[in-house]
């Protein structure tokens, strides 16, 4: 745009509300977040005691809170390629030319709606040991009984299954939006050169798809270190033996209830680099294969 | 390109299981709030719906679940339309005027996306305690009320408007605001609607910061009400838990359902270069 409107005060007051917001509820607390992993604070932070890089010296060695670390990383990894993988055949299905597709992309768009505590509470139900559905269905189908959330493995399961369940209606609203950006032309022309279906998918489809994929990639991320806060508490509240202790909830424990201020502020700012690194890896791997159009 | 009828066949029936798989876990949890406990604990487990709603009575009572939703609307409808209202004003800033410090400033904008409620919630925690608004709707509403989501939908927005409109405008010697509120606002219409939807429901799902910023009954959210329903319920009534889940699910659904066309229209005008 070329043509401006002539005044000299007037975009900052427009921008003033913004970034007061900004200041006082983003950067200053994520500031001070920063100070305060440096300091060791007493409860009700009456007193601060420098302490270097004591907190995160500590948090790394604390057995828990490493493996709650790891534990983090394979949940993340898990529901980003679990999930962006069922999303994008889902997507694919919902772009061709069928009657009834609109009818079929409201009904499974809906999920979209979903909510992290309802994800929880839904599927806290269908694993119930006393009665929930699949828990009958394997004991009527198989004779087995699993202990679907007491044993801390398959705990983790049905979390991950939930958390990439509550995510399916944002992944295929993107990728559905992506694809039907995805020129008609290119596709077409390929098809009379005499590619079969697989080969166009692989090689024009998917590179040209690559920008949703990266932005799905880094929101997948974010939402599994951050997201899946209310899936645990409500489906696990990080047990069986902190089989579902991810990072987040590690970090809401020291802080809420067991009011170590510093150590909670290191937490928040390891979960910080880790997300900004594991971007950055992305950025650079796939990021560059990413087809600007 | 055509299809083969027995391709066509074969993707419906595709997409047919899709939406059966992953609308399952909604419909049994809909049956379910239909059930009496005796239902529920039928073995094999049977998915008919029943006439039990007075599961529905004993949910709203069992947590005061008319005010958790009362809560759950102040908030997610306060936040929306602030948001939408900052973000129309610092958009139209960036893309109508020219002023010293643009770029550093819609720099400043676009670094907010790396910092999440997480990463700064034990500070943000302090703050808002120092202002004592622990427990009110300022706690649970303020800190949501400027993203960088909404400025770049409405940037992207408002350039796709033709310059010529704005020529015309200030030869009419029309002014910014008037511009801004009866020009640029109607055209954006779409992208508006799309972010009421991302918003509205953004809101309405959150957990953690709720929890954290409230500390009595009367001011929590319906998110958290799931979890003390079922803490209530001892895990065990299940039928009046799937009651509270299905209360709590419509109201984003039916925001979604209602705004889906301009949700779609504005997520296709937003991901246009």
């Amino acid at each position: 745009m070329q043509s401006y409107f002539k005044n000299r005060w007037l975009p900052y007051l427009l921008l003033l509300p913004t970034f007061i917001v900004l200041f006082v509820f983003l950067f200053y607390p994520a500031a001070e977040t920063f100070r305060l992993s440096l300091y060791r604070v007493q409860a009700f932070g009456l007193r601060q005691k420098f302490a270097g890089f004591g907190n995160f010296v500590s948090l790394f060695h604390h057995p828990d809170y490493v493996a709650s670390f790891l534990l983090s990383l394979l949940f993340s990894a898990c529901v980003v390629v679990i999930g962006l993988f069922i999303s994008l055949l889902i997507a694919l299905l919902l772009n061709q030319k069928l009657k009834g597709i609109r009818i079929y992309r409201s009904l499974l768009l809906w999920p979209y709606a979903f909510s992290p505590a309802i994800a929880g509470a839904v599927f806290g139900f269908l694993f119930s040991p006393a009665n929930g559905f699949v828990t009958s269905l394997f004991a009527s189908m198989f004779g087995v009984s699993p202990k679907w959330l007491t044993d801390s493995h398959l705990a983790f399961g049905v979390v991950t299954a939930a958390a990439v369940w509550k995510n399916l209606g944002y992944n295929i609203i993107f990728y559905l939006a992506g694809l039907q950006q995805v020129q008609q032309e290119a596709v077409e022309s390929a098809s009379i050169d005499g590619a079969g279906p697989a080969r166009r998918f692989w090689y024009i489809t998917f590179p040209l798809l690559s920008p949703t994929t990266f932005f799905l990639l880094i929101m997948n991320i974010i939402y599994s270190y951050f997201g899946s806060f209310g899936l645990v508490d409500v489906l696990t509240q990080g047990g069986p033996a902190n089989g579902t202790n991810i990072l987040i909830y590690q970090l809401y424990r020291d802080f809420f209830v067991n009011s170590v201020t510093g150590l909670a502020a290191a937490e928040s700012v390891i979960l910080f680099v880790l997300v900004v690194v594991l971007m950055m890896i992305q950025f650079r791997t796939t990021g560059r294969r990413v087809y600007y159009q | 390109m055509l299809m083969r009828r027995s391709t066509r066949v074969i993707f419906h029936v595709l997409i047919i299981l899709c939406i059966v798989t992953i609308s399952l876990p909604v419909l049994i949890t809909i049956v379910i709030s239909t059930q009496s406990p005796a239902e529920v604990y039928t073995s094999p487990p049977r998915i008919i719906p029943s006439n039990h709603l007075s599961n529905y009575v004993a949910a709203w009572n069992s947590v005061t679940l008319g005010r958790l939703l009362l809560n759950s609307f102040i908030i997610s409808i306060g936040v929306t339309v602030g948001k939408i209202l900052l973000s129309l004003l610092a958009a139209f800033a960036f893309t109508h005027f020219e002023f010293r410090g643009k770029n550093i400033l819609f720099f400043i904008v676009l670094i907010t996306l790396l910092l999440p409620i997480p990463v700064r919630i034990v500070a943000l925690f302090q703050v808002v305690s120092a202002m004592h608004w622990i427990d009110t709707y300022f706690g649970l509403i303020l800190p949501f009320l400027a993203s960088a989501t909404g400025v770049f939908l409405l940037v992207q927005r408002f350039r796709m408007v033709p310059v010529e409109l704005l020529d015309a405008a200030k030869m009419d010697g029309v002014g910014p605001m008037r511009y801004l509120v009866s020009i640029l606002v109607p055209l954006s219409a779409s992208s508006i609607g799309a972010l009421t939807v991302i918003e509205f429901i953004y809101v309405w799902n959150q957990y953690l910061w709720p929890l954290m910023a409230t500390n009595t009954d009367q001011m929590r959210v319906v998110q958290i009400g799931i979890k003390m329903m079922i803490q209530a319920e001892a895990m065990n009534n299940w039928g009046v838990i799937m009651a509270g889940v299905v209360m709590t699910m419509i109201p984003p659904l039916v925001v979604f359902y209602l705004m889906q066309e301009s949700f779609m229209k504005g997520f296709a005008l937003a991901s246009e270069k």
